[in-house]
């Protein structure tokens, strides 16, 4: 057992997939930095609100004014050198640091795609991406290597299959299966698409695409793998990620996968890939075949070390909210940074009354005072928004000159197509909780079951 | 690149192919797709353009009636004018909704009716006779809520509020706010006579820009901001905790606000049954729609709570100063119940319509 590791550690394979899967990220990457510029989000969704929903533990990340649009410059700029393979280590470090500080501003836009890019940007530091048909390996040949260690490309595809299988495990309860939800619900309102407009208001439609959808994030990692099969498995990537790009409001995120496949490929795709390009940027490939064997760095066991560590964690966490009582979709304790990925239609309205308690005075909050119509959506169905918010509105109307303060809230929720139900007890002062990781004791049960993982 | 492309184009073609193949014999056990564009011809030929026309008659009267009584400003003639009044304020209260197309573009409904009316400086344009009501900054010195003071606020008794109009800068301003609601009348009515009645029943797109989502939003947000908050919410002070009568609807006139309070919300329950203007057919809108997609359930909840507030509205007085001035709790309840349909109509039937919500109700008046 123990040889059979040591064996494997200690194999060799050729870099150029992960030399691919370097210049697709990078690349991937500085498009989404500019794609969200353009879009006009950096300014609508950092800098206009007045007030920024933060992560637990996180609360001094907040954005940092008009110096935001430099804090994407650097992350862009990052991920250039990352895609040239120029000073990769800054470049990789400085990438994971500001990507990871802009998800951090906000939670108001959390998504598990941009949790994934922080991550694998994480992984990424202590790969050796750059050995190979980079600028850096162009510049100093002594630090150029064909050949890097099996488990350098093995670990990112760990970690695509991480995200594929979760994806699947977790649709893998009632709703998704046995009710086709939210899909019924999603999709009879795309019927103005071509050609599939039609079929969309079909419930087996629905269901179809729910039970291919679960079998798809559960087996492709494995079709993936298997080499009799990666070819139509990769296929079935680009149909599968396609057809969410066509239905769904999903950004970059189809792509990204699409290419991030390719890393299951054989060296020989890669060296083909890669022969276009030097054919097209007239760069001379024969100076990075060199056949070496990348040099046995002091860092090697520290660096297998984090990466086992991180991995290990990464097949954890999703399981935490099994520590929490209640509905899981209900309560969202434990749901995010878990691959639950498009499972949920979920809405609410939340309503927060203020009481001076010295004047027995009390008035509903106009949130939109306070929260953009976005920050509102987001707020009104996750306990942790609510309570955060409810503390900023006492912070607010305390410098109003009103004392006793206390806050409560009338809010309901739907959750895949049922009828709203109240969320937060209404007769909770939400000023006497303080946020944590412990179970929320203000959320009104759900009084149903969804069954499954 | 180029082979992930071939690829990609490739895989689209087969996959297409093999949907349409699916296609003919369609499973059979699916719901059928609800006719939205149906339901856009319903709104627009049986409700909004009907309201439109309607209304564009009763402000042409009124500009009339207005002429008139600025030819000659005698008591009986500020009685004849203020009872138009009324009654086109009424009729204002079944197109405010449809903040759409043309109506949108010209900020019809700011123009129109934007309360409290800023009595101070509307008295000073008179004094000084120069004024420009199409710049934006005059929405607090125009449409409903200024006619409702040069007509009511002006003075103690009708022979004082007639005897103002011995002076031509009254008359003048006056007539000027009644030719400047008709005229905007006339404008959103005739984009709706003309092209923009196809340009929006076309429009049947499923996203943020397709009529039934724009239209949809501008209902709520008119329901949530201008029914509930404008017209009960901020007299109650259900916002501040402390009651405001100047925010009442119809300030100045004695008995007009819950008339209009009334109105707003027939029109918001016939529109969401798609009740025709004109009549008591009705045609395809939310409740039908709702049904199409076995949420009957929801559909009924909504109309329940609407003959909630509708029975909770015959508690409340005429003249909702009054109410506000007296017992407030009474209109608090009113806002109870509207805001249990906010619930119903902005997170329910949204989500069960795949609808999303992006208005931004910021500018209420």
């Amino acid at each position: 057992m123990r040889s059979s590791i040591t064996k494997y550690l200690n194999s060799y394979t050729d870099a150029a997939p992960l030399a691919v899967f370097r210049i697709g990220f990078g690349i991937m990457m500085l498009a989404s930095i500019i794609r969200f510029w353009l879009n006009g989000w950096i300014e609508k969704l950092y800098i206009i609100p007045e007030f920024h929903f933060s992560y637990y533990g996180f609360e001094w990340v907040k954005p940092l004014g008009d110096f935001t649009y430099l804090l994407f410059i650097i992350c862009g700029i990052a991920a250039l050198f990352i895609a040239l393979g120029y000073k990769y280590k800054i470049a990789v470090i400085t990438f994971f640091l500001s990507f990871t500080y802009i998800e951090l501003m906000d939670k108001t836009t959390y998504l598990n795609h941009y949790y994934f890019i922080s991550i694998l940007s994480f992984l990424l530091i202590f790969l050796p991406a750059n050995v190979y048909f980079s600028i850096d390996a162009w510049k100093n040949p002594g630090k150029a290597f064909q050949k890097i260690p099996g488990w350098c490309i093995d670990s990112v595809k760990l970690l695509l299959a991480i995200v594929y299988f979760y994806a699947g495990l977790a649709k893998i309860n009632s709703d998704w299966l046995f009710n086709a939800m939210p899909l019924k619900i999603w999709l009879p309102s795309k019927y103005d698409l071509p050609l599939l407009g039609d079929l969309m208001q079909q419930e087996w439609v629905h269901y179809a695409f729910s039970w291919s959808g679960m079998l798809y994030d559960l087996l492709i990692p494995f079709l993936l793998l298997y080499r009799r099969t990666r070819f139509a498995a990769f296929l079935a990537v680009i149909v599968f990620h396609v057809m969410t790009r066509v239905l769904f409001p999903i950004g970059m995120f189809p792509y990204i996968m699409i290419i991030s496949a390719l890393i299951f490929f054989s060296p020989s795709v890669h060296h083909r890939i890669l022969k276009r390009i030097s054919s097209l940027f007239k760069i001379n490939k024969a100076k990075f075949d060199n056949k070496l064997l990348l040099n046995k760095s002091r860092f090697r066991r520290l660096n297998i070390s984090i990466i086992a560590v991180f991995f290990i964690i990464q097949l954890l966490f999703p399981w935490r909210y099994l520590l929490y009582p209640g509905e899981l979709f209900w309560t969202e304790e434990g749901f995010r940074f878990s691959w639950r990925v498009m499972l949920m239609e979920k809405a609410g309205y939340a309503e927060f009354k203020v009481l001076d308690a010295d004047t027995g005075k009390r008035f509903y909050v106009d949130n939109s005072d306070f929260l953009t119509p976005f920050q509102e959506k987001q707020m009104a169905f996750q306990p942790d928004f609510i309570l955060e918010y409810a503390h900023f509105l006492a912070d607010h109307f305390r410098k109003d000159g009103h004392k006793n303060i206390e806050v409560y809230v009338e809010n309901y929720v739907g959750l895949n197509g049922r009828k709203s139900k109240p969320y937060i007890s209404p007769d909770v002062n939400l000023l006497n909780f303080a946020d944590s990781f412990e179970h929320k004791t203000f959320i009104l049960p759900f009084n149903d079951e969804i069954k499954g993982l | 690149m180029i082979k992930i492309s071939k690829i990609l184009l490739f895989a689209t073609l087969i996959f297409t192919a093999c949907s349409t193949e699916d296609e003919p014999d369609g499973g059979g056990n699916g719901t059928d797709s609800f006719d939205r564009g149906a339901m856009l011809v319903n709104w627009a030929d049986n409700i909004i353009v009907p309201a439109f026309e309607n209304f564009t008659n009763s402000t042409q009267q009124l500009e009339d009636v207005t002429v008139a009584f600025t030819a000659d400003p005698s008591e009986e003639n500020l009685v004849t004018l203020r009872n138009q009044f009324a009654s086109s304020y009424v009729d204002f209260q079944t197109v405010a909704m449809f903040d759409i197309g043309k109506a949108e573009e010209l900020n019809y409904r700011r123009f129109l009716n934007t309360y409290p009316l800023a009595a101070t400086e509307v008295e000073d344009k008179i004094a000084s006779g120069t004024y420009n009501l199409e710049l934006p900054s005059s929405f607090k010195e125009q449409g409903f809520p200024a006619m409702d003071y040069l007509l009511n606020g002006i003075g103690e008794t009708d022979a004082e509020i007639a005897a103002k109009y011995s002076s031509e800068n009254y008359r003048n301003y006056l007539l000027d706010v009644a030719k400047r609601i008709n005229s905007l009348t006339k404008e959103v009515n005739s984009s709706w006579q003309g092209d923009y009645r196809d340009t929006f029943v076309n429009n049947t797109s499923s996203s943020s820009t397709g009529s039934v989502d724009m239209l949809t939003n501008k209902y709520i947000m008119y329901y949530e901001t201008f029914l509930r908050s404008g017209k009960i919410g901020y007299p109650a002070g259900a916002f501040t905790g402390t009651p405001s009568p100047i925010n009442v609807e119809a300030f100045y006139s004695a008995d007009l606000s819950k008339n209009l309070y009334l109105q707003s919300l027939e029109s918001i329950v016939d529109f969401f049954s798609g009740k025709h203007f004109n009549g008591n057919q009705t045609g395809k809108s939310y409740e039908q729609y709702l049904e199409s997609l076995d949420r009957g359930d929801l559909a009924n909840d909504i109309l329940s709570q609407f003959d909630v507030v509708k029975s909770q509205a015959s508690n409340l007085s005429a003249n909702f100063k009054n109410q506000v001035e007296t017992n407030n709790t009474v209109m608090l309840s009113a806002f109870d119940e509207l805001q249990k349909v906010v619930v119903l109509l902005k997170l329910d039937m949204v989500q069960a319509l795949s609808i999303s919500i992006n208005y931004v109700d910021s500018d209420g008046d």
